[in-house]
């Protein structure tokens, strides 16, 4: 079995070992580490002072390393290559023999020579181990200074940071990451991070660094301009330096300025032995990155099989969050190319920076510098990276979009070489054999080629490759809403509207196929409601409802339900509330204050519902909805009845505006607020629709979402008075349930909505389609319509026979088991039924 | 129907009871069973255990019945996943399985098999 020896166990070696291991090469690895610990990630080492552990960076375990077959050593340096008798030795004197030699022994950081670079105070940002000592050093200090102001500065400055320090980064040269970014991205970024709190010192040069006896700081370093600065630790992060010393001393061939000199099968001057990542030079450049280190180690590990795949070099773009801030570098950011033409867009108001480097034919695009918005990065690096020709006006692709500015490059757009996901190294052309090998869902492409999977940036881009892909081969994205209809829930409201259609039978029977199903069978019955707003437990739509429409209220987890009246807008007098109280206490229900101003109460048995009810409505109450896709609460605040700065009556306004649209069914739940005064307490700008209160009337805002994915409402109009703004209710919400798809919230709809808000603005406000007249009058006709379903209910013998546990006896469903906490019932967990259920027993 | 059938089955409730194209639980000798009425389909009535594996609770009955490629199921109300109404058979989960009762309208009564 070829013997390979690995030297080095960093994210590039370890990359290698998984390579090989995984390829159909019969090898008996030896892993030789450094350090004590396997391979990590370096890249996210900051992340260690907020919180991660050694254990979070790591990539690979010891005993994972066991598992796969992988002789490793750790916390062992190699000391000697002997390179005719093809052995190693370790400075514990151990003793491997290779057949391929695998240097991947990276770098070290640059520690400038300075007097007192030695000093206890100083550390340098590579290892976890450094980050101990980072952290020491840290420990009753109030002061720290990064030196060096490049990339590596500026993440050893964010570590220096999280630690709660003061924190400065001293940069010899007269800018910040002056590698990747030009003068002005530079001074930018300073801005940025400035702005921050961490203190920036450039074109300085350390002389000495010597201990401090007075006054602040535990050391002081002095600058060839004269300056000095206190501080109470150092951190020299000033760039990294290839570890070739080894390959020095068995005289392999390396670069002037340091590297393994390595040709593009990453084989050294030496033929058994290969060097990767770091430590190697391949046409005279060293790549600091990780991507072309793995790079490096694929192509390393394919020589030793049949297929010999080669490294040309990397591109050397870069995008990332410095200290929170975005910065993008891409190609030839200086402009240094012969008659290159550079477009620049700066908006010190936002502080961003963005500028483009183009070819003296205004064609390709050379460069590009990015600070502060990373938005336009991906697309820019495709123009970069495939050549594709730049649009006549290249300055738009900066521009913000309502300058003119454009909208990003179509998926088709893309070359099949181009690499949509970096760090799995997986191109447009790999995402289409995927396609073609019939995996052609998102998640299908991604679980199989493992896109998106990696930093996720590329997740937007990679959903529009496959969509438009699936366009392409004519699978056009699939709209259908299931198996049975075979179109989505707008066309399905146009259908029932047009065709008077008024069941679900009826709409199967014209227009599907099979017996419906759990996903179609609701949509039609929410559209019926929303259309022609029948009782919704009429016995031909009964089989169509979720159970919580069934059953008008909540299923929990344990099959029980609960109950939430409707308290509009969260005025309640005392004496509802203290009914609540009873009820509650009557019937044993867990309560709890909603976050939409209402009370839930938990735990109802099925048989107990109607009972519930009927003392709930003989108190005044009515349904509160909560059980469907329909309007839920509106939420106020106290507003100018009460409170000091209130300008409108915004709890008059919210009960208004939940009994207009209280039953209301729609493609998903609806939630509003109305806020007395800017002050906003009642976060209307989180609803669907959010009503804030002005001097001369109130503003609409529409589209707002809490929850999983929050997003802020858009201002829709503004000082309307209360018949204005119920007319664009009614026409916004009545616009929504009609168009909307299924399940779709009002703030993805209008994500999703062509034209977006400006579109909106134009059907509601100013009619461009013509159908307002129709809109108000549907509202109208629901409203008109209104009925408390439980009111309803209660008042019919056949509607209360479902509210049965059992149909042939009165028992009580046994499996529901109750424990007290903190005063009240919840469900008994899974442990805790089997222990109760063994005293029973 | 034989008399032999009848011997064994039970009336468990009568056809009144039941609710068109939706499910009811009826108790047998302690267990809960989901009966679920199709009237356009044959035979119309069909039953499984009321106890739902997976979301652990006695739920069955209260799902949405519908078909998955001509397959007749009932979809849980709690997490979704569907049981075959012949079978008892999960679609989601193959080593997921519920009792099924035999189960035939009569007449007016619903018997079932004890």
């Amino acid at each position: 079995m070829l013997k390979v020896v690995i030297i080095g166990n960093g994210m590039v070696g370890h990359h290698y070992v998984e390579q090989l291991a995984a390829s159909p090469v019969a090898a008996k690895i030896t892993v030789i580490g450094g350090e004590a610990r396997p391979a990590y990630d370096r890249v996210h080492l900051s992340d260690y002072f907020a919180g991660s552990t050694p254990e979070d960076l790591a990539l690979t375990t010891k005993e994972h390393y066991l598992d796969m077959g992988v002789d490793a050593h750790f916390g062992d340096m190699v000391a000697h290559i002997d390179r005719s008798n093809k052995i190693v030795i370790t400075e514990s004197g151990q003793a491997y023999s290779y057949d391929k030699l695998v240097l991947a022994t990276g770098s070290y950081p640059f520690v400038p020579p300075v007097e007192g670079n030695n000093l206890p105070q100083c550390t340098v940002y590579r290892t976890i181990d450094d980050l101990g000592m980072i952290q020491a050093q840290a420990n009753n200090a109030k002061v720290g200074v990064v030196v060096g102001g490049g990339l590596l500065g500026l993440e050893a400055a964010n570590a220096v940071q999280n630690l709660g320090l003061e924190t400065h980064v001293v940069e010899f040269a007269p800018g910040l990451m002056g590698v990747e970014l030009d003068a002005g991205g530079s001074s930018m970024l300073r801005r940025k991070i400035e702005a921050l709190g961490v203190k920036v010192h450039t074109s300085k040069a350390t002389e000495l660094i010597e201990t401090n006896s007075e006054g602040k700081g535990r050391v002081v370093m002095h600058f060839a301009d004269g300056g000095s600065l206190a501080t109470d630790m150092i951190v020299f992060s000033a760039g990294i330096r290839p570890y070739d010393q080894l390959a020095r001393d068995c005289g392999l061939v390396v670069g002037e300025r340091g590297g393994i000199a390595i040709d593009q099968y990453c084989k050294t001057s030496d033929p058994s032995i290969f060097a990767i990542g770091e430590c190697a030079l391949f046409d005279n450049k060293i790549y600091g990155l990780v991507a072309p280190g793995y790079r490096m180690a694929e192509a390393a590990a394919s020589q030793l099989g049949s297929e010999g795949i080669s490294f040309l070099g990397a591109d050397m773009s870069t995008k990332l969050k410095l200290l929170g801030v975005d910065v993008g570098s891409i190609g030839d950011a200086h402009g240094r190319q012969e008659g290159s033409v550079a477009y620049t867009f700066s908006d010190e108001r936002i502080d961003v920076y963005k500028r483009l480097i183009v070819s003296a034919d205004g064609k390709s695009l050379l460069g590009a510098v990015l600070v502060g918005d990373c938005s336009e990065y991906d697309t820019l690096l495709q123009y970069f990276l495939n050549g594709i020709d730049l649009p006549s006006d290249p300055e738009t692709l900066i521009l913000p979009t309502n300058a003119g500015g454009s909208p990003a490059l179509g998926a088709s757009a893309l070359p099949l070489t181009a690499t949509i996901c970096s760090c799995h190294n997986v191109s447009k052309g790999d995402i289409v054999a995927t396609m073609d090998a019939g995996f052609c869902s998102l998640a299908e492409v991604k679980s199989e080629t493992c896109a998106a999977s990696g930093c996720g940036g590329c997740a937007a881009l990679l959903k529009n490759v496959v969509d438009d892909e699936m366009a392409a081969r004519g699978l056009d994205v699939d709209t259908a809403m299931c198996e049975h209809f075979n179109f989505t829930r707008q066309e399905m409201f146009h259908i029932i509207k047009v065709e008077t259609i008024k069941s679900f039978e009826d709409l199967l029977h014209k227009h599907g196929t099979g017996r419906g199903c759990e996903v179609c069978k609701p949509t039609a019955g929410s559209i019926l409601a929303s259309l022609w707003n029948d009782y919704v437990l009429e016995e031909k739509h009964v089989g169509l409802q979720d159970t919580n429409d069934t059953f008008l209220a909540n299923m929990q987890n344990n099959g029980t339900y609960s109950v939430v009246p409707r308290i509009a807008g969260g005025e309640i007098t005392p004496d509802k509330l203290i009914v609540l109280g009873q009820v509650a206490k009557k019937y044993q229900l867990y309560t709890k204050i909603t976050g939409g101003q209402r009370i839930d109460l938990f735990g109802a048995r099925l048989q107990q519902l109607p009972a519930i009810w009927q003392e709930l409505i003989e108190a005044g109450f009515e349904t509160g909805h909560a059980y469907g896709k329909a309007l839920r609460t509106v939420k106020s605040c106290v507003g100018s009845t009460w409170c000091r700065y209130g300008v409108q009556d915004s709890v008059a306004m919210a009960l208004y505006v939940e009994n207009r649209y209280k039953g209301l069914r729609s493609p998903h739940k609806l939630k509003s607020g109305v806020s007395g005064c800017t002050r906003e307490c009642a976060e209307a700008q989180s609803k669907d629709f959010g009503i804030i209160a002005t001097e001369n009337g109130w503003n609409l805002y529409v589209g707002g979402n809490g929850g999983m994915k929050p997003r802020h409402a858009e201002l829709f109009a503004t000082d309307l008075d209360d018949k204005t703004l119920i007319k664009y209710i009614d026409r916004f919400l009545m616009f929504y349930v009609r168009t909307a798809d299924r399940l779709q919230r009002t703030s993805v709809w209008m994500d999703n909505l062509e034209g977006g808000l400006d579109y909106l603005k134009q059907v509601v406000i100013e009619d461009s389609l013509g159908i307002c007249n129709d809109l108000e009058a549907q509202m109208d006709a629901v409203v008109g319509s209104y009925q408390c379903e439980w009111k309803t209910t209660i008042e019919d013998p056949e509607k209360l026979k479902r509210f049965r546990q059992f149909v042939n006896s009165d028992g009580q469903d046994k499996a529901i088991i109750f424990v007290e906490e903190r005063g009240q019932l919840r469900p008994a967990k899974e442990e805790e039924h089997q222990k109760i259920s063994a005293t029973l027993d | 129907m034989s008399l032999n059938m009848k011997d064994q089955h039970i009336s468990i409730c009568r056809q009144n009871d039941l609710i068109p194209n939706s499910g009811i639980c009826a108790e047998l000798a302690g267990k809960q069973v989901a009966l679920f009425y199709l009237p356009d389909e044959s035979p119309a009535i069909y039953a499984i255990d009321n106890w739902d594996p997976i979301g652990k609770a006695n739920v069955l009955s209260r799902g949405i019945v519908g078909d998955i490629n001509g397959q007749l199921v009932v979809s849980s109300p709690l997490y979704k996943q569907h049981f075959d109404l012949i079978t008892g058979q999960c679609i989601e989960h193959s080593d997921v399985k519920v009792p099924v009762y035999v189960v035939e309208l009569v007449d007016d009564c619903v018997l079932i098999n004890q």
